[in-house]
């Protein structure tokens, strides 16, 4: 049925091809995760296929195997004429960095990533200010006063997720108790849910009750864990609520998919700029997931809370420190 | 007996049989290719034009080849001493730090002819101190190597996770990645230097140091069948009891042969790091290392056949890209299927079909000698 | 007097019974090889019937062929009459053909019984199986005088009981012709003589015995049939009691052959090799080699005689460098070996020492290289062929042609795998290299196993003329007739111990098999151990 999706796009990109210079040939390279990653990759995938049902317009993809063939991929991309590419993930940008001054006049979309080039638009998230959101949540649902984090592969990136929570769960309760734990060292730490699970199972076992997992497909195993063991977990990237309702007690939520759609639309448009896009919750870029799977798990005086929170950073009342712009949780 | 066992002419072990299991794993790959509804020849010729029909494919392929002739090698001289080494992995990943590590030093200070020699120096060296854990382990305390340098595959990525993570990282950057060398220290890539020559290439990741690995191809050959030490390391790894009447101390040897194992692995940093990325990152061996077995088995341990058979790799490393980008029904997964159904016919398999092809190439059948 | 290979014709046909083997033809290729060229056979039932052969004469082709392990090209076999066509050992043993490895094949942890049932355990519950069976074996056993205890854990039994064994194992699948390839290898004269009495017994209750042998005592000692193979051919067929050992010896070799060996009294120098209270324990534990002393002098060719196991494996093994000491000292061409200053292999050789292994293809060769890197084994190191860093490929070639022309090695090709040269060459690539030195002392194991009988006295002239030559030579075999007609003294070992010595020319193949079972007889000429 997708074949035949796709090739019915083709067939409408051939046939329209030669009728309008609007018509745009888009392009995605996914990184080594794969666009079904239950992730990342996967977010930018769905917004994606969303652009192409709604315009019927194509999109050319790779999915990379190893460091080198980013690059490959990239410049491939260019040379066969695509226009915007997407480059997915911030391990593509040293190589979007050289295929970007190849190609001055292709366009690129980095996501995750700043490269800083005329031809390049770069979109970042806050991960820091939803995170904090989603540990003031913690914090409040929390009986315990104990709360977990369960990370996937060790790297800044994860470690900038972590920092926020804690600070948001130190913000409701400068008491509170927090575990951290990451699942490896390597990428396989990003799928491994037997180990989220093991993680999570022992962060309740010393008195947490809610857990936060920024860990892709690893975290799949630390919501199970908490619907197991009657406790809370928060999911994160996509709205992941649905999964578990009753002990999903909410998501931390990245628009990577909003933000792959507007770079093809945009494109389409002819209002794609290049520059820096920074998405916080100002921007609705990132922030909590309030449905109907989750209701009724948070208070009036949580939503309450984490509303109020939500307004002092984005009005600046309430600094959240990034934990990249010194690589340290000192705050 | 006082005749040898009947044997069949060496072609028909060197060339058919890995032909012939080569053909295999294409036509069942084909099947596959079927099944989901594309044309295998199709599929056929975009791997076969992607891995050699245009410069930049090619090198691609060639940059690929590179990496492999590295493990292959080492592989392929531990196996001389009977040693599976499995570490080729980590030995490449630590002989990268050693590559990232010196150019991280000196890459402002030193010149690109003394900067090369150091990296590949530093590459040996790391690498051959990651293997000789393992083989000091084998050699004293019999731990055996498959599992130790398995083991070490996992230190090693714990090890440059958390120094890049934690030390090395380029401050405020999002990837666990080193700072950039200068380009004064990046071994030229192979366009640049036919340029100076005047030849044109398009850009690829093929560097000098896939004249490197061809050097290292001859070394291994003079260093295995044409020293004392390589004649050592084949008695060891051909009867351990003669080495023992001989006095050779078959400990010293494991060790030996390990450390230039881990050399020889760790010349892949010397590709990657120095040649390619221009920075120390994660991740960059790609399972060159654990291919490097398939590819020493394919390539009988010999240094000739291990060239054929990366370039054999190469190509599908390289071809197999290409063919999950022009058919997108051939994902990459698809494509590791194809490289996997090459490893299992021409590995695993190898002697499904070789007492059949060897009966059809020798007269009135073969068997084995028995004292008379 | 030379009988031509025929067919045996039909003697007394009619009323007889069928032959228990009969072979009409049988060829068998191995690739270019013409391993048996229409070979004819026929063993008549309830006889004892020898084959005799060199080694690469295609005994044990034949009899691998007759036990259904390869197929022949072409030729008819019968058993008792009826054709057979041999796909699997299954169908051997099921015409009633059982067969006796050199090598035993029996599982060492379990027990007699069990590996007699072994493949024959007569349904999935052992229980009722293996009481059917001891019944049955007690029976064999007192019909045919076999007695072992059939609770016994194999491997803890003597070679000579593990032989039993594989003889009721046969015996017990229904064999009625078995065949015993070399089965006395392994055994003391005494324990010889006591497999012949099974053999007796056996055949006087109508079973065909078929033994392949290259001793030509044994054949002369119990059979009354003969079979000589040479080159893949049966070249006579005769009756034992109308042949002589020579007769048989020209028949294997294709020429006349001298048995005994010609030497002239040692004249024997200094003293090279001083073994003053040796004892040496094995990975295990166990006391291998138990207080020896000896001593050897230059030009004297000192034999140690003994059942194989009894440690004088271990003693050569240490004497060489390759097995540390625990306990004595070495003296040897002014080195000095003590369990705290422990010398390797290539320490000794530099000492001057030079060392024919026991068993050439596990310690002496290494059958993947080429005949002129085994041929350099040892001495690899040697300046001659080396450079700085690189061998000296033309160096070690033309040595290793000069060796293979001195000692005859056929083929002389220094390029072919040590692997694909027969026993005989492969020992004269060893010798050669170990000999071609000088040494001022020459370990010798088993020089002549399985080796040819013409070549075994090229090897034995050799090793006299190292002797001449002022070398002190210490030979280890079980080989009686080897250690008598070779040594100028004998010492015989029993359980890691030297019991006894005896001047060679005194020594009685009586007095050493009593020796070699730990009894030493009261007779003239034996000295009891320093």
């Amino acid at each position: 049925m997708k074949r035949m999706l796709i090739a019915a796009g083709l067939a409408f990109v051939m046939a329209s091809g030669a009728a309008g210079a609007a018509e745009i040939k888009p392009a995605v390279v996914f990184d080594m995760g794969g666009k079904f990653d239950k992730s990342f990759n996967e977010g930018i995938y769905n917004g994606l296929e969303k652009f192409r049902k709604e315009t019927g317009i194509a999109y050319r993809e790779f999915e990379v195997t190893n460091e080198t063939q980013r690059e490959q991929a990239l410049r491939r991309m260019a040379q066969r004429g695509s226009d915007p590419v997407i480059a997915v993930g911030f391990a593509q940008a040293p190589a979007l960095e050289k295929v970007a001054r190849e190609f001055p006049d292709t366009r690129f979309t980095i996501i995750d990533m700043v490269v800083d080039l005329p031809n390049v638009q770069s979109v970042v998230f806050k991960e820091h200010e939803g995170s904090f959101l989603v540990g003031v949540a913690a914090a409040m649902a929390s009986k315990t006063g104990k709360v977990g984090f369960v990370g996937g592969m060790d790297i800044p990136l994860i470690r900038k997720f972590a920092c926020g929570y804690e600070q948001g769960v130190l913000y409701a309760n400068p008491d509170a108790e927090i575990f951290q734990n990451m699942t490896g060292t390597t990428p396989s730490a990003w799928n491994n849910p037997t180990k989220g699970g093991e993680l999570a199972r022992s962060q309740f076992d010393r008195g947490a009750d809610v857990v936060y997992a920024a860990a892709g497909g690893t975290g799949i195993g630390v919501y199970q864990a908490a619907k197991d063991s009657g406790k809370l977990a928060i999911g994160v990237d996509s709205n992941q609520n649905y999964l578990h309702p009753g002990t999903m007690l909410t998501s931390m939520t990245k628009r990577v998919d909003v933000a792959a759609y507007n770079t093809f639309k945009t494109a389409l448009d002819g209002t794609w700029k290049p520059g820096i896009q920074v998405l916080g919750l100002a921007e609705d870029g990132v922030g909590w997931a309030l449905d109907e799977h989750n209701r009724d798990l948070v208070s009036a005086a949580m939503k309450a809370k984490v509303e109020q929170a939500r307004t002092d950073i984005i009005a600046g009342k309430i600094k959240v420190h990034d934990y990249m712009a010194d690589n340290t949780c000192n705050y | 007996m006082n005749e040898g066992p009947a044997r069949p002419p060496r072609w028909v072990g060197m060339v058919l049989i890995p032909l012939v299991n080569l053909t295999l794993a294409l036509a069942i790959a084909g099947l596959i290719i079927l099944s989901i509804g594309e044309n295998p020849l199709t599929a056929l010729r975009f791997l076969l034009f992607g891995a050699f029909g245009y410069i930049e494919g090619l090198g691609y392929t060639l940059y690929y080849t590179t990496n492999f002739v590295f493990t292959g090698l080492a592989v392929a001289v531990a196996f001389r001493a009977k040693l599976f080494n499995i570490g080729g992995e980590g030995q490449a990943y630590i002989g990268g730090l050693g590559v990232g590590l010196v150019a991280l030093a000196f890459d402002d200070t030193l010149p690109l002819v003394l900067m090369v020699p150091l990296a590949i120096a530093a590459a040996a060296a790391f690498g051959a101190a990651w293997a000789y854990i393992p083989a000091y382990l084998q050699a004293r305390r019999g731990s055996h190597i498959v599992i130790t340098t398995i083991m070490f595959n996992f230190i090693a990525a714990a090890l440059m996770v958390y120094l890049l993570v934690n030390v090395l990282i380029k401050p405020g950057q999002m990837s666990p990645e080193s700072r950039e060398f200068a380009p004064s220290a990046w071994l030229p890539f192979m366009h640049e230097a036919l340029g100076w020559f005047g030849i044109a290439m398009a850009r690829s990741p093929l560097n000098l140091s896939f004249l490197w690995a061809l050097v290292c191809c001859v070394l291994v050959w003079a260093f295995i069948w044409h020293t004392r030490w390589g004649y050592e390391i084949r008695t060891v790894g051909g009867n351990e009891a003669a080495a023992v009447y001989a006095g050779i101390r078959p400990t010293r040897v494991i060790i030996l042969a390990m450390c230039v194992s881990g050399a020889l692995a760790g010349f892949v940093g010397v590709n990657e790091i120095l040649g390619v990325h221009h920075r120390l990152l994660l991740n960059f061996t790609a399972g060159y290392g654990f291919t490097g077995i398939a590819v020493a088995l394919m390539g009988r341990n010999h240094p000739v056949g291990i060239l054929l058979a990366s370039l054999l790799f190469g190509a599908l490393y390289q071809g197999g890209a290409e063919l999950a980008f022009e058919i997108p029904a051939i994902t990459r997964d698809l494509v590791v299927v194809i490289q996997g159904l090459v490893i299992l016919f021409s590995g695993a398999l190898e002697y499904m079909f070789r007492p059949q092809l060897e009966r059809l190439f020798t007269r009135r059948g073969a068997a084995l000698p028995v004292e008379g | 007097m030379r009988v031509e290979a025929t067919a045996p014709s039909a003697e007394g046909a009619g009323a007889a019974a069928p032959p228990a083997i009969m072979l009409r033809g049988v060829n068998k290729h191995f690739g270019p090889v013409h391993a048996n060229s229409d070979i004819s056979l026929e063993v008549a039932a309830g006889t004892i019937h020898g084959i005799i052969g060199e080694n690469g004469a295609g005994k044990s082709t034949l009899m691998s062929i007759l036990y259904g392990f390869y197929r022949a090209d072409s030729g008819e076999i019968r058993v008792f009459g009826e054709p057979l066509r041999l796909d699997s050992t299954a169908d051997a043993i099921g015409a009633g053909i059982g067969m006796v490895f050199q090598h035993f094949m029996l599982v060492d942890p379990f027990t007699v019984l069990e590996n007699v049932v072994l493949g024959a355990e007569g349904g999935p519950l052992l229980g009722p199986g293996l009481a059917a069976a001891r019944r049955e074996l007690q029976r064999l056993e007192a019909d045919f005088g076999l007695e072992v205890d059939l609770d016994a854990v194999v491997g803890e039994l003597p070679v000579g009981v593990q032989q039993r064994v594989e003889i009721l194992k046969a015996l017990y699948r229904g064999a009625r012709v078995l065949i015993l390839d070399e089965p006395t290898g392994v055994l003391t004269p005494q324990e010889t003589e006591r497999l012949f009495r099974v053999f007796r017994a056996l055949r006087d209750q109508g079973v065909t015995i078929v033994l392949i042998t290259h001793k030509l005592r044994e054949i002369m000692a119990v059979t009354e049939a003969v079979s000589v193979m040479r080159h893949g051919k049966m070249v006579a067929h005769l009756k034992t009691a109308e042949t002589s050992l020579e007769e048989l010896a020209e028949l294997m070799v294709g020429r006349k052959v001298l048995l005994r060996v010609e030497k002239n009294a040692a004249e024997p120098g200094s003293t090279v090799l001083e073994v003053e209270n040796l004892s040496l324990v094995d990975e295990r534990g166990v006391t291998r080699v138990d207080g020896v002393s000896l001593s050897v002098r230059a030009g004297e060719i000192v034999g140690i005689a003994g059942v194989a196991g009894n440690g004088q494996s271990e003693l050569l093994a240490a004497l060489a460098g390759i097995l540390p000491i625990q306990r004595g000292r070495i003296a040897v061409c002014g080195g000095e070996v003590t369990p705290e200053h422990p010398r390797d292999a290539r320490e000794m050789r530099e000492f001057g020492l030079a060392h024919v292994p026991e068993d050439r293809l596990r310690m002496g060769l290494v059958g993947s290289f080429e005949a002129r890197e085994s041929s350099i084994l040892g001495y690899h190191r040697d300046p001659a062929f080396n450079g700085p860093i690189l061998t000296h490929p033309s160096e070690i070639l033309a040595d290793c042609r000069k060796k293979m022309s001195a000692y005859d090695v056929r083929p002389q090709d220094p390029v072919l795998l040590t692997a694909n040269f027969s026993g005989g060459n492969q020992q004269k690539i060893v010798l050669a290299r170990e000999m071609e030195r000088h040494p001022d002392l020459l370990l010798v194991g088993q020089p002549t196993r399985g080796v040819d009988i013409g070549a075994v006295e090229f090897i034995h002239k050799s090793l006299i003329a190292m002797r001449d030559a002022g070398c002190a030579v210490l030979l280890v075999s079980v080989e009686l007739d080897e250690i008598r007609s070779l040594s100028d003294r004998i010492l015989v070992m029993f359980e890691g111990r030297i019991v006894g010595e005896v001047a060679g020319a005194e020594a009685t193949e009586r007095t050493l098999g009593l020796m070699m079972a730990g009894v030493v007889p009261e007779d003239a000429g034996v000295r009891a151990p320093a």
